[in-house]
């Protein structure tokens, strides 16, 4: 027998009392009621934790921004002590190992600190008024290394130790390695964050499919005897889900964006002051760059997928259970 | 269209409530089922919807061995088939016109191509007037008639109806019967379960009697 009313008569005959059917299509209720699903703690829930996401990817670009910034503009240059020595003319070994470095292939710019520079230098730590040739201060000759190149740093120290047998040469290496494993360390504390932000959305959300499931019961039930398929039923509970997630997913996202935009101007109140200095050293200038807040946009996009995600594997292991 | 060999019946642990069931629905057919309250017609009913899988013996519903289905192909069967169960089972937030309508609905048709088919049938069963009423507001007898029109609205191949006439007057119980009568003639098989032993005197149908967990059929 065929299944569609196009192609036999009608089911029962009215005869004269056929009435007139409305020409217009008839608004119909959806088949899982938005009401029925308690979306507001979910929105709620959604939303912070896309917002604690958000803060902690925010900063972790931050540090990260500003480490590298710092990193470039210490491996740039190459600073040398040169030491006062007992029997050697301190004013010559300083012209003579400038020279020595401006002559190494890579150096492009040699600034030997003044006798006066030197004192400045000191300044915050002796006091003003310092006469440094009363102390053994050694002095500081800053040069600026090509970016690209590779210096050979054994070459130049060997060709500086014969002019100036005291002087010493750093490249930072040290100090960029621990800046290194410092802003490892907050990519790698942020990542922990970031899954447990997430593990804990993903449980929030399971436990408020299972319970929209048990208080719609009765419907799936009903949905199950009209033929209904499972995917049928979940794709209707997961449109709420997936539109709760979203909710959720702009409320937080778009609050830490917001937060963010105006950091900056909340940083320049604060700058001057020991605590506003102290972040401005550590972040910079609190400024996320346009990728960092597209960044922001697609983890609040991927952790309302993620919502949706937990609720349909819910959904389809509730439907096992009520079938 | 249906075949049943040697199916038996028990819930967890407990005794069995169907036993040695062999039987035959041909299609285009019409039987009563009855027996005394308690003797398993829910439950056969449930095994012949799928919603209970027997504990022993071969159930071939459409040319098909159920326990080989998986869950997409038992929603695909059910499409074929129509049921009204005692307790209504209509969903409180839709209307009655929409409750009607689900199974086109679920089928995936526009709501064009079966809004006449709705509206004739909401009017033959005299719920011409409460097509836009939710359930909670309709009486027991309403609520019925809109189970009974939902279950036969896509003109399933097996319809089975548990009490269909309970809770409606023998007026609109006769009007209800010649529904059942009307659908299968245009095709398909029909299963009433029912107490109602005026109702089965006003239709000459074949009749499966249950009792003490084993089925007799009077042709």
């Amino acid at each position: 027998m065929s299944r569609t009313g196009d192609e036999h008569g009608p089911l029962v005959d009215l005869g004269t009392e056929r009435p007139q059917v409305p020409a217009q299509a008839r608004n119909m209720s959806p088949i899982v009621p938005r009401a029925s699903i308690s979306g507001r703690a979910l929105v709620a829930v959604v939303a912070i934790m896309t917002f604690l996401a958000s803060i902690t990817t925010g900063t972790v670009l931050l540090v990260s921004a500003s480490a590298a910034e710092w990193q470039s503009e210490v491996a740039s240059e190459i600073t040398m002590q040169v030491r006062p020595q007992a029997g050697r003319d301190l004013e010559r070994d300083v012209t003579a190992a400038a020279e020595a470095m401006r002559t190494q292939p890579g150096i492009v710019q040699v600034k030997p600190f003044t006798k006066d520079e030197s004192a400045r230098l000191l300044e915050p730590w002796l006091g003003s008024g310092l006469s440094i040739e009363q102390l053994p201060v050694p002095r500081v000759i800053v040069a600026r290394v090509q970016p690209g190149t590779t210096l050979d740093l054994a070459a130049l120290r060997s060709r500086v130790t014969q002019v100036a047998p005291s002087a010493s040469v750093d490249d930072h290496r040290a100090w960029i390695e621990r800046m290194r494993s410092m802003t490892g360390a907050t990519v790698f504390a942020g990542i922990g964050i970031l899954v447990l932000v997430i593990a804990a959305t993903i449980i929030s959300v399971s436990f408020a499919t299972r319970g929209a499931m048990a208080a719609n019961r009765p419907i799936v039930e009903v949905l199950h005897f009209v033929g209904a398929g499972d995917r049928y039923i979940a794709n209707h509970f997961l449109r709420h889900f997936l539109r709760l997630g979203l909710e959720g997913g702009v409320i937080g996202g778009g609050a830490a964006m917001l937060g963010f935009g105006f950091s900056e101007s909340i940083a320049a109140w604060f700058s001057g002051t020991p605590v506003g200095d102290q972040f401005a050293a550590l972040l910079g200038t609190f400024s996320l760059s346009p990728s960092g807040y597209l960044a922001l946009a697609v983890q609040a996009v991927a952790i309302a997928a993620i919502t949706a995600w937990a609720s349909r594997r819910t959904l389809f292991a509730t439907l096992d259970d009520i079938d | 269209m249906v075949r049943f060999e040697n199916v038996g019946l028990r819930y967890g642990l407990g005794p069995e409530i169907l036993r040695d069931l062999s039987f035959m629905i041909p299609a285009h057919s019409f039987q009563f089922l009855t027996g005394p309250s308690g003797a398993g017609k829910t439950s056969l009913l449930r095994l012949l919807f799928l919603s209970l899988r027997p504990t022993r013996g071969l159930v071939n519903l459409f040319g098909q061995d159920v326990s080989l289905l998986g869950k997409d192909q038992v929603a695909n069967l059910r499409q074929r088939i129509g049921i009204v169960l005692q307790d209504f089972r209509l969903l409180d937030h839709m209307t009655t016109y929409e409750n009607v309508a689900l199974p086109f609905r679920v089928m995936g048709r526009e709501e064009s191509s079966y809004r006449r088919e709705v509206i004739d049938l909401l009017r033959w069963v005299g719920l011409g007037e409460r097509m836009d009423a939710l359930p909670p507001i309709l009486s027991g007898g309403e609520k019925q008639r809109a189970a009974i029109a939902r279950a036969v609205i896509s003109r399933p191949q097996l319809l089975l109806a548990d009490e269909p006439t309970g809770s409606v007057d023998p007026t609109l119980g006769r009007r209800l019967l010649r529904l059942f009568i009307e659908l299968n003639r245009l095709g398909t098989a029909v299963i009433i379960a029912t107490h109602d032993i005026t109702l089965m005197d006003q239709y000459e149908a074949r009749r499966m009697v249950l009792h003490q967990g084993r089925l007799h059929i009077y042709e």
